[in-house]
């Protein structure tokens, strides 16, 4: 039997080689990831009920603030179920962001001793959260039907939204990931972006409340397209969605996409070196 | 020749600045830094962990890494097993190598016995499939069939460590790079350890094992490279290198010491040589531990004299402890002329481990009188093949303590009442 030779050099792992290895590594992706879930839902004391009552204990607060107190319109839709289905797409991204950008922190115990494709760290985040997605999503569907509102063809619309909304989680994460690496101060400057990505987003108001003349400004926000996107898959044209918009988040996503992978790559040299 | 690893031109570079890392460690630095005046830059100091290192280890090898903390030992593991990136010249690896850095590398507290498991494997490079085939050897080589399904933060720290070290064990790599992770465990466990890497080397496979034990080293290697300040400093057979360790470093097992232009004596008698002879009587510094050794040294008396001259042999430890003095029970006053002296020390008398011997002549007549006294003039390894040796036969495989280990007269008999 030949032996495979593999030379290590301070020009090693470039090119197609760097991507074949990422490529032996999906056992360890799923594992990973299958660790993060397992943990996730062992630790909690609630467990699994945590992955709901998130979500619907901040509908209730975000629909009696933005709907109630602040008698936002949300046109013929629910309420309730416009901040929920804005939330969807939201709490895994936030969820995902962060947890990428402290992964290899956190993980800094196994990158320091053992040697794999270091991109399996955030993406295993990428990867588990999807189940916190699934969750989120079911109950999402549970409340349309309970609210009567059912589910037309346009829900067609929901699996390209996802994609926008994953391939934007990836490539920011990885680009916060090999940055919170390199630089300490950003673990607090995380939370704060979230914090007013909120606010900044669709998440507790429809976006048909937003002044016309800030409508453009407003959807230079990467989220905004995925969340109305979203909510033109469930709603229809019970929901004014600019179709530009997601088009825009896609342009991002991929923009951050190709920036992430390349920071990553370069950063992943170094990194074991810092943490 | 085969070789499993050749590393050539090898460096690794750190920059330090005064104890800090050169780079900002924060984005608000870096931020700052760009509006700064560009003043004259701090100069960063650079600390080559490793330097122009280069060596080749052949298929089947079983190689100590030997060296004081800081030599690059460490560093050295970690550009091997790929953890970290070379500054300079390449390392090339035949075969599938598995890095034991840390006991436990993955192991989640929260998670069961089980889970880790499949966890900690595929970590270490394993695929699943291989793991389920081995699962059961692995659970049993650990001990831990009744806890399979408890997390593992309610073990105890001895159940942790065999259930990581039997993950590792059985990973089958062609290469494997263990660090000290012999250092943990209790007694029973260790020698389940040593036993297992030994018949991970026996299978053909390449191992390097980095250790502050040299006995451990002696035993279980039949290579060892010395580092020191990131370069080799010496490598070769165990023996030697652990001796040269030790600063002993005359490593033909004889030493001439006139030759030096250097006298060691007084007017009256002078050291000539001293060796260590193995049970064959061929100059050695590696002694099998069952097997006598002889140390002789050869002295000049240079003027006819009363004084009886004593030799005596002063053996100790690597710490500079004393093991014991010998010196004959009588002697005569001599006439001028080359002399030797020898003390056999049987076999199955000695620990394992170095020994280091003090070559003197005294002289104890209206008063007691040192001629000479040469500390540390010899040294020699004393190997424990772990087969049938003092203390083996039961199957004890641990570090025995003592700077002896005598084989001693026994007996246990029913007590009569």
């Amino acid at each position: 039997m030949s032996k495979q030779e593999t030379v290590l050099s301070a020009r090693s792992r470039r090119g197609l080689a760097y991507w074949q290895e990422l490529a032996t590594a999906r056992e360890l992706l799923f594992f990973l990831a299958l660790r993060d879930i397992l943990v996730k839902y062992k630790q909690a004391a609630l467990g699994l009920a945590w992955a709901v009552l998130r979500p619907v204990l901040t509908t209730v607060v975000f629909t009696l603030v933005f709907g109630k107190i602040a008698g936002l319109s949300s046109g013929e839709i629910p309420y309730s179920l416009l901040v929920f289905s804005g939330m969807v797409p939201w709490l895994y991204f936030a969820g995902t962001v962060t947890e990428c950008g402290n992964s290899l922190v956190t993980n800094s115990a196994l990158i320091t001793k053992v040697y794999f494709p270091r991109l399996v760290i955030p993406m295993s985040g990428v990867l588990a959260n999807l189940v916190d997605l699934t969750i989120t999503s079911l109950l999402l569907c549970a409340l349309l039907f309970w609210f009567g509102t059912g589910l037309g063809w346009h829900i067609v619309l929901a699996p390209v939204v996802f994609a926008v909304l994953i391939m934007l989680t990836v490539g920011l994460g990885l680009l916060l990931a090999a940055l919170n690496a390199k630089y300490r101060d950003v673990s607090f400057i995380l939370p704060f972006l979230m914090t007013m990505g909120v606010y900044l987003s669709p998440i507790g108001f429809s976006s048909a409340v937003v002044p016309e003349k800030w409508r453009t400004l407003f959807g230079l926000n990467p989220i905004v397209g995925i969340i109305d996107g979203f909510r033109y898959s469930l709603f229809g044209d019970k929901y004014p969605f600019q179709p530009w918009t997601l088009g825009f988040s896609f342009a991002v996503a991929v923009v951050l996409i190709a920036i992430g992978v390349s920071y990553f790559r370069s950063a992943e040299r170094e990194i074991v070196d810092i943490l | 020749m085969t070789y499993a690893i050749q590393v050539d031109n090898l460096g690794k570079r750190y920059m330090i600045k005064g104890g800090h890392k050169r780079r900002p460690d924060t984005l608000r630095d870096e931020i700052m830094g760009l509006f700064k005046k560009k003043g004259p830059k701090e100069t960063a100091r650079e600390f080559w962990a490793l330097r122009e290192l280069g060596f080749e280890i052949a298929e089947g090898d079983k190689v100590g890494i030997i060296g004081k903390n800081g030599a690059g030992k460490s560093t050295l593991l970690k550009l091997l097993s790929r953890v970290s990136e070379p500054t300079t010249g390449q390392i090339r690896v035949r075969g599938r190598v598995s890095s034991l850095l840390e006991v436990g590398t993955g192991f989640h507290p929260e998670l069961s016995g089980r889970e880790n498991i499949f966890l900690n494997g595929v970590v270490l490079g394993m695929t699943r499939t291989e793991v389920r085939r081995k699962f059961d050897e692995i659970v049993e080589f650990a001990g831990v069939a009744d806890f399979l399904d408890t997390q593992v933060k309610h073990y105890s720290s001895g159940m942790y460590m065999r259930l990581a070290f039997s993950v590792a064990a059985h990973l089958d790599p062609d290469i494997l790079i263990v660090d000290e992770v012999l250092a943990v465990g209790d007694a029973e466990f260790q020698k389940k350890c040593l036993g297992k890497m030994q018949e991970i080397g026996s299978g053909g496979r390449t191992v390097l094992f980095v250790s502050h034990s040299m006995q451990s080293v002696t035993s279980l290697c039949n290579k060892c490279i010395l580092l020191e300040k990131g370069r080799v400093k010496r490598q070769g057979s165990p023996s030697e290198v652990v001796l040269e360790y030790f600063g002993g470093g005359h490593s033909a097992g004889r030493v001439d010491f006139g030759s030096h232009g250097r006298h060691i004596g007084d007017a009256g008698v002078e050291l000539m040589y001293g060796e260590v002879l193995d049970h064959e009587h061929h100059p050695a510094v590696e002694i099998d531990i069952r097997k006598a050794v002889q140390i002789r040294m050869g002295f000049r008396i240079k003027t006819r004299s009363t004084k009886q001259y004593v030799p005596n042999f002063h053996f100790t430890l690597p710490g500079g402890t004393y093991a014991f003095v010998s010196s004959p029970q009588t002697v005569g006053a001599l006439p001028p002329g080359d002399y030797e002296a020898c003390c056999m020390v049987p076999g199955d008398l000695l620990n394992e481990g170095t020994y280091s011997v003090g070559l003197a002549i005294s002289s104890f007549g209206s008063a007691s009188e040192v001629h000479f006294f040469e500390q540390g003039a010899l040294s020699f390894n004393v190997r424990d093949s772990m087969d049938d040796s003092v203390g083996r036969s039961h199957g004890y495989g641990n570090i025995m303590p003592g700077a002896v280990r005598p084989l001693l007269p026994w007996t246990v008999t029913e007590a009569r009442s």
